[in-house]
């Protein structure tokens, strides 16, 4: 059995048949009309009755942002913490509680900037966390100033000049914690975004999704070359484990290694290059070819921008091991007793 | 050398104090009711270890003793430097006693520097034992001795032993295949047995440490036992110890039951493993490591058998965040930090307010402001745990009196956070967690029930007679919501840290809720069972009352004593809730003429009682890093009492 059955073991199932309707709570939606995470939560409450677990057992922790609205509408157990706080809550809560599935909702501002250190650091210990980073490129709540993940130049209301720092992108930084399960989708295409849940559900260990969404208020069209049909199609790289990376019209172009620099490059496939076009390996144990994927992109025009799952590879999971470390005390020292624990080594009577 | 020990113990029984007879051997021996000694050296000179084990030796002889371990927070500060001196200070006493002493009977100066950082603490007559081979005139001159201490007559009104500790401990290990650096680091143990054997401490102890710490290296264990008896053989056999010193068991001033020693930190320690058992939870700890906290972490990691789950975060907010999450789930969930750490937790406390989750934050004071000094003790975190967050974000303050008082402080804390869901300080602090004290060793079976109920079905029928769960809706008793942990079905509900609608908990920006619901907050904790305020006041005739809290309850407590000793009527209380006040306060307040509050930071208690009580309370203060002295508080108290 692989450490991903044993885990998803402990996490009781429904015990009925579970409709999408199940997952709503009774709470109005406040988003903006038009907003792209409108999608995102119809996707995910229509991905959890695949899942099949018992929602009483499942737990949405999110910081605070637009997005992080989000476990209100939820109709399972849910916390709305503070500001970039929520990987090291739901790690606490992950870590007691391993019969719990712990999803964490987040933004690019709320991940990447006030909890960039929570974020890279339950990363690379793996704790059992679902992570979808919700990226607009733009903070929304706050009314439009700009990101860690915004373009260099942006000219918002903080940066009427334009903004002066390079963003982050949020999959190599992932990639570059140590992440074990490192994925990209986007709020409209549903059937894609809930395939890579359904992915990332599976994952023993953290899964960071970063989820490019919409913000129709104040930063309206950011992914349009990601969306708009015809655009798409030369733009968006779906990745799929096992299978050539190619894409464009008639899969005309390819990705290939550049023998030279070890790194990634675009090209029209040829029958003289088309044995080079490079296979996507998820599971590669080394991250530097998902690392050189997540760098394919331009950061301005988002052209060659690859989705889907970037690295699933298996390490032990930080709950798992701190169980084990429980269980295996006991084993070696017999289960606690207090008496003796406060009896200590050096003892003296007074009698009376 | 064991038989020598205790047949002078017992030899002594029905003696009087400061009486002086011959014992088997040659030396004289002499009585006395209570000694303080200071080991003082390099940080290097292993100081701390060497205190650690003269007070495990005195402990299982049956004194009484309080300790007083200060060091700086360099690891290795320059050697032979003022600022690299390490000192440990130990009380022990015939008696009940309640401070480490406000002056040194004995010093043991290993070097110059130690010398001179110690000898202004030093009263005339007192004994000094010196490492002579320390004292070059190098090592003499980086301390600022223009001519050797030793011999310019400036110790003349001293009890001077001049010792070469390191020449002798060399000499001692020759049969030892050792380097001459190896066997020179045995030098404390040398002393120690030389203490050893002028103070009539048993040494199996000792020996079985040191057998079992280097137990993977056997030649260095032997070297250490080599180096500790022939300290204590140096005593019997020079002529310069001329007199040796017996310090009878304290067997009256302890209640009947079994003993043992323990610092505040350990005591604080196991009084969370404790308060989980008897809240049957498993117990949680999230925490970044930080002076003088620390060790609770590491201790709490060492019982992983109890069910025990130790987190070492990224960063302070982590390990808050990560004990919050715990607690949504059904830990009993602590953080553990020292003062600039709670600033950084500050935010999560708000939430944990907000959420009315039980959460435990343990705040192991130091000197502040900022980095402030690390390994030194103050009280000045009292205002910041009271209101050191945005928006009226009440939380219960608890402070242990004593190291032992640790552990029951723990317990204390537990029940107050468990009963009504919310977060709790407690507030120790740098002497506290260092020092140590004997404590009587509970039996599990005499410790309070904590357990309380999750909610399990829904507790709330609407209009149309539909059965919900309403996470907010409160216990009309303690006012707290309940516990409704993930995984209970039918329960799932959200919790967050925006205003909640009073019963529903769902979002709500009214007005007049909000108004409600901040009322409601505080309202729960000022409604906490508490116990009433005992106060000390033997003739019922004193005019002052002195209102301690926290770590000064020793030197209080001392203070009080002299002064009834000499004739004075002086009324004592010590708080151990400090939010909420105990009911009484104000009236027992009011009682008194003359209302007086030492503490070690500018006021911040009395600024408390100021405001709430509107009485004229007289500050005491001392912010430099130590505790206060019985004798000074002894001398300010007189001074109020005359006024």
């Amino acid at each position: 059995m692989t450490d991903a059955d044993t885990l998803l073991q402990l996490v009781p199932k429904a015990e009925g048949k579970q409709s999408m309707k199940d997952f709503k709570s009774d709470q109005e939606v406040r988003w903006c009309p038009g907003c792209g995470d409108y999608a995102v939560l119809a996707a995910v409450q229509g991905f959890m009755p695949q899942l099949g677990l018992a929602k009483e057992n499942i737990v949405f922790v999110s910081g605070i942002g637009c997005s992080s609205r989000f476990p209100y509408y939820m109709n399972t157990y849910g916390m709305h913490s503070i500001h970039g706080r929520a990987p090291a809550i739901a790690t606490g809560l992950a870590a007691s509680r391993r019969d719990l599935s712990v999803w964490v909702v987040t933004g690019d501002g709320d991940a990447l900037s006030i909890g960039g250190n929570h974020l890279i650091h339950a990363l690379r210990r793996n704790v059992n966390l679902k992570i979808l980073l919700f990226n607009n490129r733009i903070y929304g709540l706050t009314k439009g100033q700009y990101s860690p993940t915004s373009e260099v130049g942006k000219i918002t209301k903080s940066t009427p000049m334009g903004s002066l720092d390079a963003p982050f992108n949020p999959v190599s930084l992932a990639i570059g914690a140590e992440a074990t399960f490192v994925a990209r989708t986007v709020d409209s295409d549903r059937k894609h975004l809930t395939e890579v849940l359904r992915q990332a559900a599976d994952h023993p260990g953290t899964a960071l999704v970063e989820i490019y969404q919409n913000c129709n208020i104040f930063n309206d069209g950011a992914f349009e070359v990601l969306k708009d049909r015809q655009q798409a199609e030369e733009a968006v790289i779906r990745l799929e484990h096992g299978k050539p990376i190619r894409f464009g019209a008639d899969d005309a172009k390819g990705v290939v290694r550049d023998r030279r620099t070890g790194d990634l490059r675009v090209v029209t496939v040829t029958p003289e290059n088309e044995a080079e076009v490079l296979v996507h390996d998820a599971r590669s144990a080394s991250p530097t070819t998902a690392f050189a994927l997540s760098r394919l992109a331009d950061p301005n025009t988002l052209h060659n921008t690859p989705i889907g799952v970037f690295r699933s590879v298996d390490r032990p999971v930080y709950d798992t091991l701190m169980a084990d470390q429980l269980d295996a005390a006991v084993e070696q020292n017999g289960k606690g007793d207090l008496a003796a624990l406060l009896a200590g080594g050096d003892t003296w009577t007074v009698v009376g | 050398m064991t038989s020598q020990v205790s047949s002078t113990a017992e030899q002594a029984d029905g003696s009087v104090v400061g009486e002086q007879r011959k014992a088997a051997g040659a030396k004289d021996v002499r009585r006395l009711d209570r000694v303080i000694i200071r080991f003082a050296g390099d940080s290097g000179d292993g100081m701390q270890l060497t205190g650690d084990r003269f007070t495990s030796e005195t402990a299982s002889f049956g004194n009484d003793l309080s300790t007083l371990p200060n060091f700086p927070a360099e690891i290795r500060a320059p050697a032979g430097t003022l600022p690299g001196v390490s000192s440990f200070q130990l009380h022990f006493a015939d008696h009940d006693i309640l401070t480490p002493g406000d002056a040194p009977n004995v010093l043991v100066a290993m070097n110059p520097a130690a010398l001179k950082a110690n000898i202004g603490d030093l009263p005339r007559g007192a004994e000094i034992i010196v490492n002579t081979d320390e004292f070059t005139k190098r090592a003499m001159q980086k301390v600022g001795y223009d001519s050797s201490p030793l011999e310019d007559g400036s110790l003349d009104g001293y009890h001077l032993h001049p010792v070469p500790l390191t020449t002798l401990t060399v000499e001692a290990l020759k049969e030892f295949d050792l380097t001459r650096k190896e066997a020179e680091r045995s030098k404390n143990m040398f002393a120690l047995g030389l203490l050893s054997w002028m103070y009539h401490r048993p040494t199996e102890g000792t020996e079985k440490f040191l057998r079992t710490k280097f137990a993977k290296k056997p030649d260095i264990a032997a070297a250490n036992i080599a180096a500790y008896r022939a300290g204590w053989n140096f005593g019997e056999t020079t002529e310069d110890f001329a007199v040796s010193y017996e310090v009878a068991p304290a067997a009256k001033a302890f209640p009947p039951g079994v003993y043992r020693n323990i610092s505040g930190n350990l005591a604080l320690s196991y009084g969370l493993v404790a308060a989980a058992r008897q809240a049957d939870l498993p117990l949680f700890l999230g925490s970044y490591p930080i002076t003088p906290a620390s060790d609770i972490l590491h201790e709490l990691s060492r019982h992983k058998n109890f069910g025990v789950r130790t987190f070492q975060a990224e960063d302070e907010i982590a390990g808050i965040g990560a004990a919050l999450g715990a607690a949504f789930g059904g830990s009993l969930a602590v953080t553990t930090t020292s003062g600039p750490g709670v600033a950084l937790k500050s935010e999560t406390i708000g939430l944990a307010v907000s959420l009315e989750l039980p959460l435990l934050i343990v705040d192991i004071q130091r000197g502040g402001p900022s980095t402030g000094l690390p390994t030194k003790t103050e009280q000045a975190d009292l205002l910041q745990a009271m209101y050191g967050r945005n928006g009226e974000a009440p939380v219960p303050v608890v402070a242990p009196r004593t190291p032992a008082d640790c552990f029951d402080a723990a317990l204390e804390a537990a029940r107050i956070a468990l009963a009504y869901r919310t977060p709790v300080f407690l507030l120790s602090d740098g002497y506290l967690a260092n020092g140590s004290e004997p404590w009587r060793i509970p039996d599990p079976e005499e410790l309070p029930d904590l357990r309380v109920q999750f909610a399990q079905g829904p507790n709330h029928a609407l209009d149309d007679g539909t059965e919900v769960f309403w996470p907010y809706k409160r216990d009309p008793g303690t006012l707290a919501r309940p516990w409704a942990i993930p995984g209970t079905p039918g329960l799932e509900h959200r919790i967050g840290g925006i205003e909640k609608q009073d019963g529903t908990g769902n979002i709500s920006y009214d007005p007049a809720n909000h108004d409600f619901m901040v009322r409601t907050r505080q309202a729960k904790i000022d409604g906490i069972d508490v116990p009433e305020l005992e106060v000390d006041d033997p003739d019922g005739t004193a005019r002052l009352l002195v209102l301690g809290w926290g770590s000064t309850y020793g030197p209080v407590t001392a203070a009080v004593r002299r002064l009834r000793n000499a004739g004075e009527s002086v009324a004592q209380a010590h708080l151990r809730h400090l939010n909420p006040f105990p009911r009484n306060l104000g009236a027992v307040l009011g009682r008194y003429d003359k209302v007086m509050v030492p503490e070690m930071n500018l006021g911040q208690l009395a600024t408390l009682v100021r405001a709430k009580y509107l009485v004229d309370a007289r500050s005491y203060t001392q912010v430099n890093g130590m505790p206060f002295k019985a004798e000074q508080l002894a001398t300010a108290l007189k001074e109020a009492i005359d006024d």
